[in-house]
């Protein structure tokens, strides 16, 4: 278990980080979720002994580490840039973290192999990093950081640098691979998507603080703050309340406590379908839905229609 | 049009630089290699040659360790004066060597503020800290756009897999800067033997006492009368200026 401790860092006069406490549960895969500028490459930093903290604590399997130095935190690193060494091949970045240990060849030739089939590089151990893709660059890194039997692996936007097709790929393998490697995982994003499909815990983080921690359909359904339902999913407003899109129910004739629109545009997404309104006051509003409903209503711009939510997630504006 | 650019770069290189060189190699070389190879032997040019490459022997080793650290402080560091540092070092381009040597004395000469207290001018010392002085930017200026472009990935990187501060430097940093380290190197050594204008000044300018291979050019043209001479040592500069080019240039294209 990681445990953040009331941390606090400034550069200058911007304040990154503003009593920070957060609890990372073993073996999780837990994500830090967030804009850029919120906060959370600086946690993650300040976690792996990059950046210190002005105040605050940082406790990795109940040992204080605050004042650790990052060769002794025990930690897998990863960062968005690979970091890869470039004058070594695969096979010395990989064992580079043996090597400072001293670790004897024939052992450290062992455990490279090893770790190269785990993540899919067996062939290319003679290669140089400037010969890899940029996905395979990632999965060298993620074998160099798990080389040296780390406590825990923090992954700082690991997919941010790759093309959308590699990083769903990759992102595909990081599940897998913690399901078999079973480290405590923290993982940098900015991408609600990514963090949705792959931590089993996330910490939403906005403005050098953190917002929600829980697991993604917690976060979804039961957001704590307009931030978190805005940054997780798509936010429609009706009638001064936050609603996600899908939970709009629209009727082609009048009902109790509905509310009148018109249509004015709608837009066939594939499975979903996104009608774009206007209420009678002007108010512009947007729902979605599936194939099948909107088959039903057969909508076009310019019908009138009534609204109302339809259950589900809904906050006050 | 591409071709009247090419003769005109052409002449205007020719002119200035190509025919010039040729003339005095043309002339070295005029009467034999056996004429050249006395010239370049005598004990006063033996002398000269070993003084030059004793200089260069001492300065650059120690402009590659201050090289790098100052490099390493400016890139990474974050600190009060570093713009001042910054224009320090870039100050040697821009002082006349002439003035370098005049500082120097009086800063270490007899009547200077030291009051002579050390043997500095017109022996090796004096030479080697003229010599320093106005090769002092080359190494830094190779080294800290290096530093800057690798960024500090790969040594964090490097920290949280176990390496020391120490370790990190010599497996990942170095390596990284080694190319522009050693084109520095070559700018310092070019520099170094050329250096004429502080060494006048500091040198005390005796034959086979503090006579660089310069100062000997210098000597034989205009007090020794000795044309031919200062041809052949002018031709022995050259040569080892166009090792350290062939070196330059070799490396220039491992770079890119």
């Amino acid at each position: 278990m990681i445990t953040v401790t009331h941390v606090t860092k400034r550069f200058g006069d911007f304040v990154a980080l503003d009593d920070v406490s957060l609890e990372v549960p073993d073996g999780s895969l837990t994500a830090l979720l967030g804009p850029s500028g919120s906060g959370k490459s600086t946690l993650l930093r300040i976690i792996g002994g990059l950046e210190t903290a002005d105040a605050g604590t940082v406790t990795i399997h109940g040992e204080d580490v605050t004042n650790v130095t990052p060769q002794k935190r025990g930690i897998g690193f990863v960062f968005q840039h690979y970091a890869a060494f470039k004058h070594m091949s695969v096979r010395d970045n990989v064992g580079f973290g043996l090597k400072i240990r001293k670790v004897p060849k024939a052992q450290i030739a062992a455990r490279v192999d090893e770790l190269l089939s785990i993540v899919g590089l067996a062939g290319l151990a003679d290669r140089y990093p400037n010969q890899l893709s940029g996905g395979q660059r990632q999965r060298m890194a993620l074998a160099r950081a798990l080389a040296v039997e780390p406590k825990v692996l923090l992954l700082d936007e690991p997919f941010g640098a790759l093309d959308a097709k590699v990083r769903a790929e990759l992102r595909e393998w990081l599940r897998r691979l913690h399901e078999e490697v079973h480290v405590t995982t923290l993982l940098v994003t900015h991408d609600q998507e990514e963090a949705m499909s792959i931590a089993d815990n996330i910490a939403v983080m906005d403005n050098a603080r953190i917002m929600q921690v829980g697991n993604p359909r917690e976060l979804y359904d039961r957001p704590a703050n307009p931030f978190v339902m805005g940054f997780l999913g798509p936010v429609a407003q009706l009638d001064g309340t936050l609603v996600r899109p899908h939970d709009i129910a629209i009727r082609a004739e009048p009902e109790e406590g509905g509310r009148e629109a018109q249509v004015r545009r709608v837009s066939h997404l594939g499975f979903e379908v996104r009608v774009e309104l206007v209420l009678a006051e002007g108010e512009p509003v947007f729902a979605q839905l599936t194939r099948t409903e909107a088959e039903e209503l057969d909508l076009s711009p310019g019908d009138i229609v009534w609204l109302r939510t339809a259950g589900g997630t809904a906050l006050a504006a | 049009m591409r071709i009247a650019l090419r003769t005109a770069a052409l002449a205007y290189l020719g002119a200035l630089v190509l025919v010039p060189l040729g003339m005095i190699l043309y002339r070295t070389f005029e009467n034999g290699f056996v004429a050249f190879y006395e010239q370049v032997t005598t004990p006063a040019a033996l002398a000269a040659v070993s003084l030059s490459l004793t200089i260069v022997a001492i300065v650059v080793p120690l402009n590659v360790i201050f090289g790098v650290v100052t490099a390493l402080a400016l890139a990474r560091g974050n600190f009060p004066g570093r713009g001042i540092l910054q224009a320090v070092v870039d100050l040697p381009f821009a002082v006349s060597p002439v003035i370098v040597g005049v500082a120097l004395i009086l800063f270490w000469g007899n009547d200077g503020w030291l009051g002579g207290a050390l043997p500095v001018i017109f022996s090796l010392p004096g030479m080697v800290l003229a010599t320093i002085f106005v090769t002092l930017p080359f190494v830094v200026r190779e080294v800290e756009p290096v530093l800057a472009e690798v960024g500090t990935d790969a040594e964090e990187a490097a920290a949280t897999l176990g390496a020391s501060k120490w370790q990190t430097f010599w497996r990942i940093t170095l390596p990284a800067i080694k190319v522009g380290l050693a084109y520095g190197v070559v700018l310092t050594v070019a520099r170094s033997l050329g250096e004429f204008g502080a060494l006048t000044v500091v040198a005390g300018g005796v034959a086979g006492e503090s006579q660089t291979l310069t100062l000997l050019v210098h000597a034989r043209y205009i007090d020794d009368h000795n044309v031919f001479g200062a041809y052949a040592a002018s031709t022995l500069l050259m040569g080892l200026a166009l090792l350290t080019l062939v070196l330059m240039t070799t490396l220039q294209r491992k770079r890119a």
